[in-house]
């Protein structure tokens, strides 16, 4: 069965695919002078997750963010989730005020994590309809578009009713993709969504992003540490390091500076350790910069 | 309108998510309610055992109420600490979802699984022990519940502020809070034999109250204006610990956002 995203999905495909050369319109996403500081020791200065960044993202763009571990990815998508305060700065969706506009924005947003999280008892359907309630969809349409997405993403409506703790791991992630879609979010945060799958699953989730670049107008927010990831699917990468954002461009941009500018061989990955001080084995070795309970 | 749909139907996710839990764990809710059964009798037995009809109904509607009441404040008391375990809470958290209409459909739930369970245990009871509930004000004891249930569900949310502030210690917190409750509110014996500053605990547990009049009702057949005296104090904090719950998760709500509390944890 061949489904296309724009099926999948309740708002017309538009034409701005890629990038737009000129905004029209409020930003997708305006980050402006966003910080965020951790007290993790009352003893020691806090720790500053994300420090003074600033980033404008246009409808139908997909922004890669990459970034050491530590280094505020997660942090970031957490601000722009509303799931942390800032301590300074300003945080716009589609021109609302993540502050003032709270409920508005949050129709607006959805987001997928590293950790497929669900009530794991429940079968996939039972999560997708408490989700399609949460944002006030019909359940029969939300269950139809959900089989849907599903199906695109390669899983059977039959593994629908299924606990989800009966799942591989990469199912139960097409499974949190398929929760975000079903909300026609206009803007998609999607924090290393891949991270953990196996090739095959992987190559299914970055088809699936393409096809709603290709398809739809969501504007999506990719945080991975997949770097080819990162160059197949995004049309501008910012490099975050220590919270600050340190390079911020297409990545052909990208590489063509380290060459230039540091005689670097022109790869995404020499830009990576360029930016970040840093290589990506360092990268897998520390823990995030959030304090835990 | 709309507005009132919409939120009804956020509010109801809740209820048919929290139903679909309980029938995706039968098998402990049924360990569960033997469990709560096996308690009851057990308890119960000590009044039949000293031939006192009238003390084994007061354990009977104490161990079956009691059961109701706590069932209620844990199921609310306890909707963070699901979600934090099962790492939803940030999804949850961010839906465009009022936390009134949140805490409203967890505690919806809890008060119709609560009284599924006490309905169970009260059938047993009445049968395993042949007790005559023909004198009793069923009528009576259903408003006390009913005004019971509207108290404790604020004291719940008070208490489910805890696991958002931390996880575990929040968790043990609650599980202490309702056992001074089982001990201040008069379940199996009268508040008059607690020392004095235990009774004045006691006075600010709606168990206290609830208990007092459905032993009333039930035991002595206490119309609703003989039970009026029990009825204020209840009404007062239902009045007072709902908008206190809900401001108080509120305020949570936006210190876990702040220090970074709603993330996964376990």
């Amino acid at each position: 069965m061949s489904i296309s995203v724009q099926e999948l999905t309740q708002t017309p495909a538009a034409s701005q695919s890629i990038v737009q050369s000129v905004p029209v319109g409020p930003a997708a996403l305006l980050v402006d002078h966003a910080t965020k500081r951790f007290k993790v020791d009352r003893r020691k200065p806090p720790v500053v997750a994300v420090d003074d960044v600033s980033i404008r993202i246009e409808r139908g763009e997909i922004y890669g963010l990459l970034g050491a571990n530590g280094s505020g990815k997660s942090t970031f998508i957490r601000l722009v989730s509303g799931l942390l305060t800032l301590d300074a700065g300003r945080v716009e969706v589609f021109g609302h005020d993540l502050v003032r506009e709270e409920m508005a924005v949050k129709r607006l947003i959805n987001r997928v994590s590293v950790d497929a999280a669900f009530f794991k008892k429940l079968s996939p359907a039972e999560n997708l309809s408490f989700a399609a309630r949460l944002y006030g969809l019909d359940t029969r349409e939300a269950h139809r578009k959900a089989v849907a997405i599903m199906a695109r993403l390669g899983i059977g409506e039959k593994r629908m009713s299924r606990p989800v703790e009966q799942m591989s791991r990469g199912m139960q992630q097409k499974v949190a993709i398929a929760r975000a879609i079903l909300t026609s979010p206009m803007l998609l945060l999607l924090d290393e969504p891949t991270t953990g799958l196996d090739p095959r699953s992987k190559l299914d989730v970055q088809a699936f992003v393409e096809e709603l670049r290709a398809d739809h107008d969501t504007t999506i927010v990719l945080t991975t540490h997949d770097l080819a990831e990162a160059e197949r699917l995004c049309g501008r990468i910012g490099i975050l390091a220590g919270g600050r954002l340190t390079a911020e461009e297409t990545p052909e941009c990208l590489k063509s500076r380290v060459a230039f500018e540091y005689g670097l061989p022109p790869t995404l990955e020499s830009a990576f350790m360029q930016y970040t001080g840093r290589s990506l084995d360092d990268d897998i070795e520390e823990g995030e910069a959030e304090p835990a309970d | 309108m709309i507005a009132i749909t919409r939120e009804a139907r956020a509010s109801y996710a809740f209820v048919e998510r929290n139903f679909n839990l309980t029938k995706r764990y039968w098998g402990w809710e049924v360990a569960f309610l033997v469990y709560a059964v096996a308690g009851a009798l057990s308890v119960s037995l000590i009044g039949q055992s000293v031939g006192d009809r009238r003390l084994l109904m007061s354990l009977v509607v104490g161990a079956v109420f009691w059961n109701y009441l706590s069932v209620v404040f844990q199921s609310i008391g306890d909707t963070i600490t699901w979600e934090r375990w099962e790492g939803t809470l940030e999804y949850t958290m961010m839906a465009p979802v009022r936390r009134s209409v949140q805490l409203l459909g967890s505690a919806l739930y809890a008060v119709v699984y609560g009284l599924v369970h006490t309905t169970v245990l009260l059938i047993v009871l009445a049968l395993f022990f042949s007790l005559d509930l023909g004198h009793a004000n069923l009528g009576a004891a259903a408003i006390f519940m009913v005004v019971g249930s509207a108290s404790l569900i604020g004291i719940g949310m008070l208490a489910a502020i805890l696991p958002m502030m931390s996880v575990e210690r929040g968790s043990q917190m609650v599980f202490v809070l309702q056992s001074c409750l089982l001990l201040v509110s008069g379940v199996y014996y009268s508040t008059e034999i607690l020392p004095s500053w235990m009774q004045l605990i006691s006075r600010i547990s709606p168990a206290t109250y609830v208990l007092d009049a459905i032993r009333k009702a039930l035991i002595d057949g206490a119309s609703a204006d003989q039970l009026l005296p029990d009825l204020w104090p209840l009404l007062a904090m239902a009045f007072v610990f709902i908008p206190l719950g809900m401001w108080g998760f509120g305020r949570a709500e936006h210190y876990a956002k702040r220090t970074g509390k709603l993330k996964r944890v376990g």
